[in-house]
Order: structure tokens, then C-alpha cells, then sequence
């Protein structure tokens, strides 16, 4: 049952925080200019504090328990950078302060611009993209402005493989690419032959995401990079799914042209409820005038007594501006803490501990569920969620199902190539008792599929809510709460 | 540090899966590309790194060290105590997006919360769970309005008034359609762009008109003119808005506005150098179909009880792919609910308490500083709110380096945006300057000009 909202808890004449009387005299105000109401709840301070508290306890969350959602890399939130980010030496900095206030700051998203470099095998990072997918419209952006500055304007086509992210279409399409499908063949790599036939004076570039949705590392990665350049075209690598290549491989090595990475699932900032996050991006050499406007360099050299004095650069053919300011800095902040904590080895072992959890988890649930793509996986890897001796069940009713047992569901339904797809990220971070008590429930599941469905079309049971009607919420559409004659809803 | 296994339990996993090593499970990489060399500074404790993270941050000089008075987009305002202290709590920001409502309904209540005080803070019908920024929010109301017109209207008008940023971002954003016109920014203008000018140029062709209000300079300007003109010629209409004003002024709704974003920072949310923030995004009901972004709306479980779900999901780019609205997938999940507790706090009377301390505030600081020879007002007639541009005899950089002895940080150079405001101030008041603190700089003020 829903909690009352904050407009029903709200009572005339009351309010949580109040303000000092104005300590300069009176200007009148605008005339003309006035709202009549401000319709804003009225409510004390604990009764907020109450009131977020307690919807705060129907989230399931990391901190309360397994979250193997593939592709989203739900890693635990080292607390550490919740102290970090809210230093008061950073968090009551203003955008516009003159760059000799802030030289901490800078000198902050400059060395994490050059760790992300030497992390990934690049020539040079933007920090400025909000999330994965707007790091992916600044990939997009610079193919696109890359290829007009080279005359290319018959370039309009983009390669995304069959297994991507939607928001790899999605973002080409603001460009106005023409989205071409790339084949995944039967090992899960991208088939090479339908590519090299798709790769003419057309192609802009491919959208590769390594290792791919399918938890698989493509084994053909040399040959595409290759055969798309040959054909004057670039390589964008979707950075999502990076967890699993730290210290073990850069990308930037094998000739991938530009990739985003996203903070908030590799480098342990948290997931917040559905953002922030922050995506930045790494170029090579070539691209690297093309970043957004400005980057973070160093203006004039250090010596032995002087540190190197930062501040903001732009680049002779940027793209432009993506967003206001200098990208998510809090998320820097976190993302630099990791960074700066785990060294070259930590990162080594982050990636082969996430690989080894999924490997392990894999072959433990290979048997009970189809693995249709029986390959060495990565950080993650697919299950079919249906068995073809069972009726009826989907899996959307093993991920509900999951939840009565206390776990998160895996991603479902996604990557589309995989009927009824279960996509398991068990991350690093987790303990090797979780995993087994994650597998007894998976198998035990399994057999309730069979001996007792009723238990898995009606779950979950003992959630905050049970399922929910997403199609009468499309239906009837109440995206406000209105409270009284005071407001005209909707 | 952050990961838990054991010598025992690597070796276990390693037989389960039948492997001798953990290096065997890489072997699909390419050999002569494995575990390259890095170049990284050796692994820290966490006592270490808080440590050197304390000594960063130490090289900064801060808004509490300083008495600031730099706004331009971004405010520096109080933020009760219970805000961070709720933010901090596991369930919110360790949760995931909340696709699985059965266990997310904290999250989901909290946007459905959102948007509704977005709604009436703006006076719209619909607001969505929110964008990047302030400068995002202005490209998806152009992707917006031109999608509404399928494209064929290709002049979009923007007002010179509005945030240099978020102009620029725009701009970025739409450069695969090169037959899209921005206009109406280009002409060097000053502070004080001639509205009826502007209202000229909207036509048949035109897609979008957007203002700012207050406006990039502070400036309180009646749009209802505009907005009529625009109307008659079709046009949609999107009014950028600081949040703290509409606790005082008549919401964008009000006046005809069809869509109403803009930067939510000032809504309980840190400076932080400039993010993470929020865009808010609101808009008519006629425009609910071509909103992009998460939403949530009302509905019922199977039991029949009240429910929160993300809605209206077939727009989104997990589902139509190339063909949706957008590819934004994600929304400011933590800085919403920031705003949602921020709001719920001040609630009306708090709230009002605030706008009406700044723009008593900067009223009283526009006179004193309006008072000093060589500093003059450069608007004396159209109504401001909180922040107000000031003309300097001397270059506005030498005006700042002196007032930076002086800890304060002066405000804002327009010299930097618009080449025609050289020697141009913006300066900023906020709740959290007192009477003293604004004496203060116009003591220094006074100084430097007779220094």
C-alpha cells in the first residue's frame, strides 16, 4: 500500500525550515509580477523526515542486498566516496570561480582524465557527458563532424550490432545516421562476412560494444576495427561494459577510435535511484580536437617548487558544448577515489574477480537454464528464462519470483537476440556464499517452474507492492497528485 | 579492499569451473594485448586516500571561505540539513532504476513527488522525472518543438537573454540537421535586447520561441505579448526559469508558457563546481506525447492497491530504439529527490521566505553598489529579481583580482559570453549574504575606485 504523499500530509500553517527576517530595508515587489497561491506542501521537519524514511524502505537496494543486473554493473558504493564528494574544500566550489581558486578541483579532473587514458589506452578524455548515453551522442557527434570536415558527407551509415544497447541506435538517429543491424554469428561475435558487406563509402562508423551484451569477449575485434577502418570509417566501443577488461585489456590498443565510460557502473559511483551518472568519453590522437569545449590541461608547466597551474582548454574543432558547467563533478570526485585507491593491481583484480563471479555463477546455472551462447563469458553472461517442457513460464516470473526471495531480478528481455533473456552481472564485489545462495534459489525456482507455477505467476508476495498494472498507468495517465479545487490535475 | 574472496574460495570457483588459473579465464583476448602495463600511482588504503583527497580539496578557496556573489546559473543557497542526511540513506542511492516496482516504490513515489512540485511550481500540467541540467532541458525543449512541427518549421528563436550555455548546448546537440536556424541571439544587444525586434521575427516557420524569466541578467520581463504572437503563427513557446523566483512570480503556466524547464540546482542541491544538478522539464498536456525522458505515473497492483510505475516507456530509446524521442536513459534519480526534500521542507512559507531574502537582498546591494562612482546600475527601470549587471569603469578582471584580496568572490564577467558587455558585472545575492557582507563589498568597492 502506498504511503500517503507529501501533498496529503500536508497541513495549513505549518512548515519544516524557516529563514531569518530580511536584515536590509524593504524593496516592494514587482507588481504585476506576483503569483497568487504558491500551491507547495506545508509540513513539519519530521514529518519529512518520516515521510522519506519511510518510502525510502520499499527500494530494495545494494546496500540491502544482490543486485546480478547484467549490463548495469550494481557493484557495492565504497562509503568512502560519499565522504570524499561532500569535502567541503570541493562541494562549496561555483562553476564560475576564477581557475586560481579552484586549481584543486582542476587538477582533480585532470588526473582523472589522465588515469581513464591510461586505463583505457587513449589519447585524450572529456569528463564533460552526463551518462552513458550522452557520452555516446558526444561519440556520435564527433564521427559526424569528423566526416564533414573530411567531405565525407556521403557517411551517413552507422553499424550497431544486433546485441547493443538501445541507446546506441538512439543516439546515432540524433545525428540523423541511418541505423544498419550488424549480425551477431553463432560463437556471439559480430559475424565478420555480413560486415565487410556492409562496409563501403557510406559507412560513418560502427557502434561496438566489447565485451559485447552477450557477456562475450569478440574474438574478432582486431579483424572489425580493421575492416572498418580500411572502409574510412570509425570505431565508437560502448564503454558499459569495462568492468571486466580493467588491467587486463585496453580497448585503445586494438585501434577502437573513441569510448565512453560510465562512471557509475565501472568506478563504484552510485546508481542513485536512476542517475546521476557521468559518461565520460576517451579519444585517440585524431579525435582529439574534436572533444566538447573545454577540457581540463594544464596551462603552464610545474617546476620543483611550483605545481603545474590548471585550467580549461578547448579544442580547435570541438563539437561544442554538451551540457552546462564541467560535467558531473561530484561523480569525478567518487570515480577518482576508486581510481586512486585501487592502483594498477586493484583494478587488475576488480575485473578478474567480477569475470571469476560470473564464470562461476554461469557454470553453476549452465544446466538448470539454457545457456545458448556455451562460450567462456565475461563479466556476465545470458540464460534463456523459459523452459520448452514447461508452459507458461516467462521470464518475467523467474525475475518476480527472485524478488520473494529477497534478490533483484537480472535484466530480462534484453539483449533482444536471446529468447526470453535472463542477463546476469554478479559484479566483483560480491561474496562467494552470495553467489551459492543466489544459484539454490535459481534451481529451486527451476523446480517450482515445474511442480508449482502458481508461485511464480503471482510473484512477488511479500514485496511492498505486488505486480503492478503498467498498462492501466499508460491507460489512465495520473503522472501528478492533486490535492482539493486548488489545482486543476490532469 | 572490494572484493571479497578468499585464497580458499578462488580455488573452489576456479575447479568449479574448470579452469587452473584466473588468467585462463581471459584467454579469448588477444595475447599481446593482455594485461598491459599502467601507469597509475600505487593502490592506497582508504585512510591514505581521504588523506590526499583532504589536501586536494584544500587547494580550493570555497563560498565558505569567500563571500561569493557569482550566480549565473548556478546559486549558492542554503541547504536545510535534513536534505543530505536523507540523501544519504543506502535505499536511495544505492537503488537502481526503478524498473522493477515492486521493490522501488521509494524511488517512485519520490519522482511522482517531483514532478508534482514541479507542475505547480511552474504552473504546468506535466513534468517529467527531469534531465541532465539546465542546458540539456533547453536542447530537448528544440528537439521537442521540432518534432512537433515533423521537422518543417525550421526556425528556432532564442532570445539573447537566455544562458550562454545553454544556447551553445543547443546548438550542439541539433548540428545533424544542418537546415535548422537558430536566430535571434546573434546580434550584439547588451543586456537589454529589444523585445519587439525579437516578437518580429517570429513567422509561420518558426518552431520554438524561448526566453528566459528571470532572464540571463535577472531582468523580470512580462512575455505575454510574445507569447501571444507566437501562438497566433503557431508556435510553441518555452520559458527557462529559476525555480527560487516562481516562489514569488507568476508561473510560466500562467501566462501561456507551453513548455517551462530549467536548472534545478538552486532546489537543495551543492554547488559542487558546477554538477551533478538536475534539468526540470514541464510542459502542457496538448505536448504529453512528445515528452521525452522517465515518468512516473499512478496505478494499482494486483490487489488493488495504490502504485507507482515508470510510464509511457514506448517512447523510450530501450524500446523504439532510433525511432524514440530521445536517448536519454537515465534522469537525475538522486538530485530530484534533493529538490522533492528541499521543497518539502520549506514548503510554501519557507520557500517564499527565500526568494523574498534574496530579492530584498540584491535590491539593497544594487543601491549601495549603484552608489559608488564608477559603478553604475545598467538597467534602473525593468524589475530584477536576484542577480543584476553592473557597468565598471576599469575592466571588470581588475575589479574581481581586487576584490579576491579581499575574499570575495565579485561575481559574474558577462565579457566572457557577450563581447559586447566588457567591463560588465553580474552580480548574484542569495539568502546567506547578510547586510554586513554586502556593506562589505561596497566598502571595497568604494576603495577600488579611489585606490
Amino acid at each position: 500500500m502506498a504511503d500517503p504523499t507529501i501533498f496529503d500530509l500536508s497541513v495549513a500553517g505549518r512548515t519544516g525550515v524557516t529563514f531569518p527576517e530580511p536584515d536590509v530595508p524593504e524593496t516592494s515587489l514587482p507588481q504585476g509580477f506576483l503569483r497568487e497561491k504558491l500551491p507547495l506542501p506545508e509540513v513539519s521537519e519530521m514529518e519529512v523526515v518520516r515521510h522519506f524514511t519511510k518510502i525510502s524502505q520499499k527500494n530494495y537496494a545494494i546496500d540491502l542486498g544482490f543486485y546480478p543486473l547484467g549490463s548495469c554493473t550494481m557493484k557495492y558504493n565504497p562509503k568512502i566516496n560519499e565522504v570524499t564528494s561532500r569535502l567541503p574544500g570541493f562541494a562549496f566550489t561555483h562553476p564560475f570561480q576564477p581557475i586560481e581558486t579552484v586549481q584543486g578541483n582542476l587538477y582533480l579532473m585532470y588526473t582523472l582524465q589522465e588515469m581513464l587514458k591510461e586505463i583505457a589506452g587513449f589519447d585524450g578524455v572529456t569528463l564533460q557527458p552526463a551518462a552513458g548515453a550522452q557520452g555516446e551522442l558526444v561519440g556520435t557527434l564527433i564521427i559526424h563532424k569528423y566526416h564533414k570536415d573530411h567531405g565525407d558527407t556521403q557517411r551517413t551509415r552507422m553499424l550497431i550490432p544486433d546485441s547493443a544497447h538501445g541507446t546506441n541506435p538512439a543516439s546515432s538517429a540524433m545525428l540523423g545516421f541511418d541505423i544498419v543491424p550488424l549480425a551477431t554469428d553463432a560463437r556471439g561475435n559480430v559475424d565478420l562476412e555480413v560486415l565487410k558487406s556492409l562496409c563501403d563509402e557510406r559507412l560513418a562508423g560502427i557502434m561496438l560494444t566489447n565485451p559485447n551484451t552477450l557477456g562475450l569477449f569478440d574474438e574478432n575485434v582486431c579483424e572489425v576495427v580493421r575492416i572498418v577502418h580500411e572502409a574510412g570509417g570509425l570505431v565508437y566501443g560502448d564503454g558499459a561494459n569495462m568492468n571486466a577488461l580493467l588491467g587486463v585489456f585496453r580497448p585503445g590498443d586494438v585501434g577502437i577510435d573513441i569510448l565512453h565510460f560510465n562512471l557509475h557502473k565501472t568506478f563504484s559511483t552510485p546508481h542513485g535511484g536512476g542517475g546521476p551518472g557521468s559518461g565520460p568519453v576517451a579519444v585517440k590522437k585524431h579525435l582529439i580536437d574534436y572533444l566538447p569545449d573545454p577540457v581540463i590541461g594544464i596551462l603552464e608547466e610545474g617546476d620543483e617548487e611550483n605545481a603545474p597551474f590548471y585550467g580549461f582548454i578547448h579544442p580547435k574543432k570541438s563539437i561544442g558544448r554538451v551540457k552546462s558547467f564541467n560535467g558531473h563533478f561530484g561523480m569525478h570526485i567518487r570515480a577518482f577515489t576508486y581510481i586512486f585507491m585501487l592502483g594498477q593491481e586493484g583494478l587488475r583484480d576488480i575485473a578478474e574477480k567480477a569475470v571469476l563471479n560470473a564464470n562461476y555463477l554461469q557454470e553453476k546455472l549452465k544446466g538448470t537454464y539454457t545457456l545458448p551462447y556455451d562460450r567462456r563469458c565475461m563479466h556476465e553472461f545470458v540464460l534463456e528464462g523459459f523452459w520448452k517442457d514447461v508452459e507458461g513460464i516467462h521470464a518475467l516470473d523467474i525475475a518476480k519470483r527472485l524478488m520473494d526471495y529477497d534478490f533483484h531480478p537480472p535484466t530480462n528481455y534484453f539483449p533482444l537476440i536471446v529468447k526470453e533473456a535472463l542477463m546476469i552481472e554478479p559484479t566483483e564485489t560480491e561474496t562467494k556464499e552470495t553467489l551459492d545462495r543466489f544459484v539454490d534459489v535459481m534451481l529451486k525456482i527451476a523446480e517450482e517452474a515445474r511442480t508449482n507455477p502458481e508461485l511464480l505467476h503471482d510473484a512477488p508476495h511479500n514485496t511492498p507492492i505486488r505486480r503492478a498494472d503498467e498498462l492501466k498507468a499508460a491507460k489512465d495517465l495520473v503522472l501528478c497528485c492533486y490535492t482539493g479545487d486548488d489545482w486543476p490535475g490532469i | 579492499m572490494f572484493t571479497p574472496h578468499t585464497k580458499h574460495d578462488v580455488e573452489v570457483m576456479l575447479k568449479t569451473i574448470g579452469v587452473e588459473k584466473v588468467e585462463d579465464l581471459f584467454s579469448e583476448i588477444p595475447s599481446q594485448f593482455r594485461y598491459p602495463e599502467l601507469d597509475l600511482a600505487p593502490r592506497l588504503t582508504e585512510m591514505e586516500a581521504l588523506n590526499e583527497l583532504e589536501n586536494i580539496a584544500s587547494a580550493n578557496a570555497t563560498t565558505k571561505d569567500f563571500i561569493s556573489f557569482l550566480g549565473a546559473g548556478a546559486y549558492d543557497h542554503y541547504t536545510p540539513a535534513a536534505v543530505d542526511n536523507l540523501l544519504q540513506r543506502g535505499e536511495f542511492y544505492t537503488a537502481y532504476t526503478p524498473y522493477q516496482p515492486e521493490i522501488s516504490q521509494g524511488t517512485l513515489q519520490a519522482i511522482f513527488e517531483f514532478q508534482s512540485l514541479i507542475c505547480r511550481l511552474t504552473g504546468m500540467d506535466v513534468a517529467n522525472a527531469s534531465h541532465y541540467d539546465g542546458a540539456t532541458a533547453a536542447a530537448e525543449a528544440v528537439i521537442l518543438a521540432y518534432g512537433h512541427f515533423r521537422n518543417k518549421r525550421k526556425k528556432i528563436l532564442v532570445s539573447r537573454a537566455v544562458n550562454p550555455e545553454y544556447r551553445e548546448t543547443m546548438r550542439t546537440y541539433m548540428q545533424g540537421d544542418e537546415s535548422i536556424q537558430f536566430l535571434g541571439d546573434d546580434i550584439e544587444t547588451g543586456i537589454a535586447p529589444d523585445l519587439q525586434k525579437f516578437i518580429d521575427q517570429i513567422d509561420h516557420n518558426t518552431a520554438l520561441v524561448m526566453v528566459q524569466y528571470p532572464d540571463f541578467f535577472g531582468r523580470i520581463i512580462d512575455y505575454k505579448p510574445l507569447i501571444e504572437k507566437a501562438h497566433e503563427y503557431g508556435a510553441l513557446v518555452a520559458v527557462a526559469c529559476n525555480p527560487t523566483a516562481l516562489a514569488l512570480l507568476t508561473p510560466p503556466g500562467d501566462f501561456g508558457a507551453d513548455i517551462a524547464f530549467g536548472e534545478g540546482q538552486p532546489l537543495g542541491i551543492p554547488l559542487s563546481f558546477g554538477g551533478p544538478y538536475l534539468g526540470f522539464f514541464a510542459l502542457k498536456n496538448e505536448l504529453l506525447r512528445k515528452l521525452s525522458g522517465r515518468l512516473v505515473g499512478e496505478t494499482t497492483d494486483v490487489e488493488g492497491n495504490l502504485a507507482y510505475v515508470l510510464t509511457l516507456t514506448a517512447r523510450e530509446q530501450h524500446i523504439r530504439r532510433e525511432k524514440a524521442s530521445s536517448n536519454i536513459c537515465s534522469n537525475q534519480g538522486l538530485m530530484t529527490l534533493a529538490a522533492t526534500i528541499y521543497l518539502s521542507l520549506l514548503g510554501k512559507h519557507g520557500f517564499k521566505q527565500v526568494a523574498n531574502l534574496c530579492y530584498q537582498k540584491a535590491h539593497y546591494a544594487a543601491d549601495q553598489i549603484a552608489g559608488i562612482t564608477g559603478f553604475d546600475l545598467v538597467d534602473e527601470t525593468t524589475p530584477f529579481f536576484h542577480e543584476f549587471v553592473i557597468k565598471c569603469d576599469e575592466p571588470v578582471e581588475e575589479v574581481l583580482e581586487h576584490l579576491m584580496h579581499h575574499e570575495i568572490l565579485g561575481g559574474y564577467d558577462l565579457g566572457q559570453a557577450y563581447p559586447e558587455l566588457k567591463n560588465h558585472l553580474m552580480i548574484a545575492v542569495t539568502e546567506k549574504i547578510s547586510r554586513d557582507d554586502i556593506d562589505y563589498l561596497a566598502g571595497v568597492l568604494s576603495e577600488e575606485n579611489h585606490g
